[in-house]
């Protein structure tokens, strides 16, 4: 069993907070991947568990042991460095047997092992190079390889794929989460790409400015945002977010966005939303794909509005529209056969079943 | 036309090159040659006016007075010793300097680091009599006798050189990615594993550099052993060879130059033995990962 626990973790750097006391369980066999901007303190949460850092304050717990005290080579963890970090005068075998060899594992064992790995990741011709004759995706993969083979507690991840182009690195991607469901080793992924925590995670921690903003299953973060952060940070292209006012008129509640525009909350929705009517400083969000083309009788919750477009995008299987809305740049995903053109009026349908309401001094989603 | 125009420039700039690199050739390998063409002439024909850029009468008489001289075979062992026992003694020192100084962040590095370029930047003719000073001091205080001893140079000779190799070992130890030690660390080695399992080989060419350096300062320097050794049977070849072939102000060149010459051949063997090495690791180190 190697299940991660952080509790009230902080990490200050001179003075300076990087982690401002998080709490996190990872389960055994867990992929959670930490995703946030530059500096919201991922790496570093990672290298704690590493034992790369020290612990300002809090407590680390692998496999219900707490490792604050202990040294990286005592944790039972395998890292995999952004840049790879081969050992560059070893071949790829000694760079894989290292820990091993260390450990004084017996060699027909280390052989038997490296062996083994080097076929999960398909690298078994590659095993008498050095790294400086590898390819950026074979680096990855002996630096996958050499985690892999210490058959370690814990796998720690540090943005392992931004090194790589953006093909090969859908590619690693899918190649990681193979890996992972062959061998199952409890896994922590540090990464700034929200796709890539999307489509690897078994559960998405949100970091921002030293916290964690949300936790959940990748739909869940996708769909029922906690904060605006996280409904601003997960999702491509991003979600829209307009200033808006809730308005009560005859116990009909109103959303305006401006002077000429204002959509009815749905009726799912009244109930939830009544207690914010009038307040100040209200954002509406709505993901790109629930504003699309008019097409067609619509259904309740489903407002139709009139728009002046600025850009489109074709993308081939959509076309992503632009347009100003309230002064923020707006988008729009409709179908290609609608054929919206740049500069002209064009009759879209904002979705309203699928709306977020944010209070913009709290940050919380409503 | 744009491509024209630089072959053109190219040219050019081959023609500078080679210019400059034919004057320093000449201006550095005449006096080797030079020494060459004395050490194969007898005293007669070097003091005779003719030619001096050729030998008319070819002798090996100064090699085999030197072979057969047992000065000549002290001095030689003289200095092998000192030069491998300081490098020895300078690598030892100097590895683990420099991999504490760059590596092991500990209160007050930053300045020990600077701390020992400075020392670097002392030369020794301002140290030799202060050196005097401590001599006699250890002397009073223990007993022991340090002047006219070879063997003072092994303790001598590291304060020349362990500064100047930490130096060159710290840049190179610095080049290394960090992560390569954190991996390392993690893959479960001590400190000291990391420094000879992954540090020494990576940072090789920086240790090669630094052993060059070592040998050759203390294979050459001519100034300490002159003044701490006098004494025939104590002194290194630099000493010795000044000290034994001229005689007042007799001044016996083709030995000398044959002294000189011999005593230069081990450096060269080291440069030649490891230069490919050498350049080999430096080209490797260039690219990344």
């Amino acid at each position: 069993m190697a299940q991660v626990n952080l509790r009230k973790v902080f990490k200050e750097y001179d003075e300076v907070p990087a982690v401002r006391g998080i709490d996190l369980d990872i389960a055994d066999k867990e992929f959670v991947v930490l995703v946030g901007p530059s500096g919201c303190g991922k790496t570093t949460t990672l290298r704690m568990i590493a034992g790369l850092e020290d612990i300002t304050d809090g407590e680390i717990a692998i496999g219900g042991d707490v490792v604050n005290d202990v040294p990286p080579k005592d944790r039972d963890i395998a890292m995999v460095f952004q840049n790879y970090a081969l050992y560059p005068h070893m071949t790829v075998h000694e760079n894989m047997s290292f820990g091993l060899r260390l450990k004084k594992v017996p060699k027909d064992e280390i052989q038997r092992r490296v062996n083994a790995v080097a076929g999960i990741l398909g690298i078994g011709e590659l095993l008498e190079r050095k790294p400086r004759q590898l390819s950026g995706g074979q680096r990855q993969r002996v630096a996958m390889g050499r985690a892999i083979v210490r058959n370690p507690k814990v796998f720690l991840f540090d943005e392992p794929l931004s090194n790589l182009d953006a093909k090969l690195r859908v590619h690693m991607r899918t190649e990681i989460k193979k890996v992972h469901q062959k061998v199952r080793t409890t896994t922590v992924y540090v990464t700034h790409d929200q796709v890539e925590a999307m489509t690897l995670a078994d559960r998405v921690v949100v970091m921002n400015a030293g916290l964690i903003e949300q936790v959940g299953r990748p739909n869940e973060l996708y769909h029922s945002p906690a904060t605006l952060f996280v409904a601003g940070f997960i999702g491509s292209p991003a979600m829209n977010i307009i200033g808006c006012a809730l308005e009560e008129t005859a116990g009909a509640l109103r959303l305006r966005l401006n002077g000429g525009l204002a959509f009815p909350i749905p009726e799912e929705r009244v109930a939830r939303y009544r207690p914010h009517a009038g307040k100040p400083n209200l954002l509406f969000g709505l993901r790109p794909e629930h504003v699309t083309d008019l097409r067609g009788p619509t259904a309740p919750g489903q407002c139709p509005f009139e728009v002046t477009l600025d850009v489109t995008e074709p993308m081939g299987m959509e076309t992503l529209v632009f347009f100003a809305l309230n002064g923020v740049d707006t988008c729009a995903r409709t179908n290609p056969l609608a054929n919206l053109q740049p500069g002209k009026r064009a009759q879209l349908l904002a979705d309203l079943r699928y709306m977020h309401l944010i209070d913009a001094d709290s940050g919380r989603v409503l | 036309m744009k491509p024209k125009s630089l072959r053109r420039e190219r040219r050019w700039a081959l023609i500078w090159s080679y210019v400059f690199l034919v004057v320093f050739a000449v201006i550095f390998l005449t006096p080797p040659l030079y020494m060459l063409i004395t050490s194969l002439k007898t005293s007669a024909e070097i003091s005779a006016v003719t030619l001096p850029w050729w030998v008319f009468h070819p002798t090996l008489d100064n090699y085999y007075a030197l072979f057969t001289s047992e000065a000549f075979l002290t001095f030689f062992r003289n200095s092998v010793v000192v030069s491998l026992a300081v490098v020895a003694i300078t690598m030892l020192i100097s590895i683990f300097a420099a991999f504490s100084l760059s590596r092991m962040r500990f209160w007050g590095s930053a300045t020990l680091a600077t701390g020992v370029f400075l020392t670097y930047l002392i030369p020794e003719t301002l140290l030799f009599i202060p050196l005097f000073k401590i001599f006699a001091f250890v002397q009073e205080w223990t007993g022991i006798e340090l002047m006219n001893h070879w063997w003072v140079l092994i303790v001598i000779f590291p304060t020349l050189t362990v500064p100047f190799c930490t130096w060159i070992m710290i840049g190179y130890f610095a080049s290394i990615p960090k992560e390569l030690d954190e991996a390392a660390l993690i893959d479960g080695a001590s400190y000291f594993q990391v420094l000879t399992r992954v540090f020494l080989p990576v940072a090789l060419p920086g240790v090669i550099a630094a052993t060059i350096f070592a040998f050759t300062v203390s294979w050459a320097d001519f100034l300490y052993p002159m003044a701490f050794t006098t004494s025939v049977d104590q002194l290194v070849l630099p000493a010795g060879i000044v000290t034994t072939l001229i005689k007042g102000d007799v001044f016996n060149w083709g030995q000398i130059m044959t002294a000189a010459l011999l005593g230069a051949l081990p450096p060269l063997l080291i440069y030649a033995f490891l230069m490919d090495y050498y350049i080999a690791g430096l080209t490797a180190g260039a690219t990344k990962g």
